[in-house]
């Protein structure tokens, strides 16, 4: 087609959805609201997947964290009038879980154990966490400097700690820690270490223990020293507990396996510990969860856009079918004056197509605005992905085409005869 | 060069009402000289509207040639006759038909851009004819703000914008008062001494007074065809 013509057919139709404004914007609010939703579609569901992988990333995706949970008042047993409460994981439970448990590559124990550390006449209480020497290859940190924990370490029995990056920090502001001795309780231990960070995020799926102070030690040289029994002193009360582990990381050996393996190891502690004094945390389950989360909204706004955009299309069809023969006689007038079908049939389209066009920029300012809110009331992350807005005009203009093409199509085969004599 | 404007040759043109046959031209043969001024003269249904609908090409006969400046348009499907009619047809209605969201000038150059001239061009040439047929200064108005001479002024300057070879006018002064509609005919009679080919449509007698011309239609069928000097004895006899 001419140039010429068709930028004057392209000001036609602006000019004549100017022309009646308030329709006009009634006409697109259909195609507003459904691009608007397919924006915000498009947003939650990128959101909640970036969340739920973050998450894996940090810990893990063939991770089963598992840890004791002290029970509650009511739940416990006779026990508590001797004041020692015996609870949680034991030593027995990860070795069955290793032992009999398909699939399961590690089970690396942490053991907790709260102790004053003397430092030049300095008193910090800091967390001492019994382990393996494994235990490096299922969490993300690593040693910054020095060494790791080894398995002579462990065989042995050694009095070494590597201490985490903010510990060292505090005990030794001003000097390496490395090959300094300190005191825990009455037992002087080397530093043989210090950890890095120990990652990004939240410390959603980790104890609160990981950000406190705390020190790493071989489990051996932990219970050879302290013993299995916690003395606890918190708020003028004294309690004696006994726990062997309190959190345990089952690694799983590929990502398919690790649901099974959970169900399996819930149903080996489940069988173990009637009073349920533990807690099972598999990180892959969160994502599943969110991924379903993600799911459902989507399902939801899709339904949404989907409904604006079906009842928006019928609704421009409808108006454009009444606005087509509401205007009969200006077809007729046209095709008299040298209009063929086509240049008819290309200025309803257009009309629509801008119609349209302009409700799916309307649309983005909508859908742009729709994430923040559902962020603030549903607490789902979002993330507008940049292709959901060159995905928006796409849309509308394809709703245009489809409630377009019919009343286009049926002013361009009018025929002009009749047209001229239409009242 | 032939002087022969357009020829019609055994034209008809029927209309299917379910099992009737409507016979609205039944066999016209016709020739329009180049220059000429010719008046068709019918009552209504006497088959006037559908042959000047047929010699604008807005519509195609059921049978018959019709030659319309050395070409048969009798035989061209609807695109090609819509470039006909923006090449070689200007129209003038009864109820003048501009477009009312449009203004003059903009209804004036409707017919070339759909013959794709520049836009510039295209406004010289309306606010020239505008300007002709004595719409100065009224060139941004839109129609409802115009009087019913002024607007069929608008409709004439729009008919001649594209330089047709046939100027087609049908009861172009029905709707208008009588000044009104002298003044249109004046025009129309000075664009006719200039040298168009005009076709005017009408079922009042007088206003057959100028054409060189008059074909009575009546039935589909020609009546007569007479000369301004034989109308002239006929009406003198009449009486």
């Amino acid at each position: 087609m001419n140039p010429f013509l068709a930028i004057r057919i392209l000001k036609l139709g602006v000019k004549s959805l100017l022309l009646h404004k308030l329709r006009s914007l009634l006409n697109m609010l259909g195609i507003l609201f459904g691009v608007g939703s397919v924006i915000a579609m498009l947003a939650i569901g990128e959101g909640a997947a970036w969340e739920a992988q973050q998450l894996v990333k940090r810990l893990g995706p063939t991770t089963i964290i598992l840890r004791s949970e002290k029970p509650s008042e009511e739940n416990q047993s006779a026990t508590s009038t001797a004041r020692m409460i015996v609870y949680g994981l034991t030593f027995e439970d990860l070795d069955r879980i290793s032992g009999t448990i398909p699939s399961v590559k590690i089970v690396v124990p942490v053991r907790k154990v709260v102790k004053e550390v003397w430092r030049e006449g300095r008193r910090t209480d800091v967390t001492l966490l019994g382990t393996i020497p494994k235990y490096t290859d299922v969490t993300p940190a690593k040693v910054k400097v020095g060494r790791w924990l080894t398995d002579f370490d462990y065989r042995d029995k050694r009095p070494v700690v590597v201490l985490k990056e903010d510990t060292a920090r505090t005990l030794f502001p001003a000097q390496s820690p490395i090959d300094k001795v300190i005191r825990v309780g009455d037992t002087a231990f080397k530093v043989v270490g210090v950890m890095g960070p120990m990652g990004t995020g939240s410390a959603k799926g980790r104890s609160s223990a990981d950000i406190a102070l705390g020190a790493y030690t071989p489990l051996s040289s932990l219970r050879e020293r302290f013993g299995d029994i916690n003395a606890q002193r918190s708020a003028g009360s004294f309690s004696i507990e006994q726990v062997d582990v309190h959190e345990a990381e089952v690694q799983v050996d590929a990502i398919p396996h690790v649901l099974p393996v959970a169900k399996n190891v819930r149903t080996l502690l489940a069988k173990a510990h009637p009073k349920k004094d533990y807690s099972v945390f598999v990180p892959l389950e969160q994502l599943r969860l969110a991924e379903r989360q993600a799911a459902i909204w989507t399902i939801v706004l899709a339904c949404v856009a989907g409904i604006s955009l079906l009842v928006g299309g019928i609704g421009i069809m409808n108006v454009m079918l009444a606005t087509v023969t509401e205007r009969t006689r200006e077809i007729g007038i046209r095709r008299a004056l040298g209009a063929t079908k086509k240049h008819i049939m290309s200025q309803f389209l257009v009309e629509t197509l801008v119609l349209t066009l302009a409700g799916g920029i309307l649309g983005i300012a909508f859908g742009l605005g729709l994430p923040p809110l559902v962020n603030l009331f549903a607490q789902v992350k979002t993330h507008t992905p940049l292709y959901a807005l060159l995905l928006a005009p796409g849309i509308s203009l394809l709703v245009g085409l489809l409630s377009g093409l019919y009343p286009a199509w049926k002013a361009a085969g009018m025929d002009p005869v009749e047209a001229l004599r239409h009242e | 060069m032939t002087m022969t404007m357009a020829r019609l040759s055994g034209i008809r043109r029927y209309y299917w009402m379910g099992e009737n046959v409507v016979k609205a031209l039944d066999g016209i043969d016709l020739e329009i000289r180049k220059g000429e001024y010719l008046a068709i003269l019918g009552r209504s249904g006497s088959g006037k509207s559908t042959l000047l609908n047929l010699l604008g090409c807005l519509d195609r006969p059921t049978e018959g040639t019709y030659i319309l400046d050395g070409e048969d348009v009798s035989v061209l499907d609807d695109d090609e006759l819509s470039h006909v009619r923006s090449r070689k047809i200007g129209f003038i209605f009864q109820s003048f038909n501009l477009i009312p969201q449009l203004t003059v000038l903009e209804n004036i150059e409707v017919p070339l851009f759909y013959q794709g001239v520049p836009p510039k061009q295209a406004k010289e040439k309306a606010a020239e004819l505008a300007e002709k047929v004595g719409l100065g200064g009224r060139f941004h108005h839109r129609p409802t703000e115009l009087s019913g001479g002024q607007q069929q002024r608008v409709a004439i300057a729009r008919a001649l914008v594209n330089d047709p070879a046939l100027l087609l006018a049908d009861e172009a002064t029905g709707n208008l008062d009588s000044a009104t509609e002298k003044e249109i005919l004046d025009l129309t009679d000075e664009l006719h001494d200039l040298g168009m080919t005009v076709v005017l449509v009408t079922h009042n007698q007088a206003l057959t007074s100028r054409a060189e011309r008059v074909l009575t239609l009546a039935d589909g069928k020609v009546v007569s065809v007479m000369t301004r000097e034989e109308m002239d004895r006929a009406e003198e006899a009449a009486p």
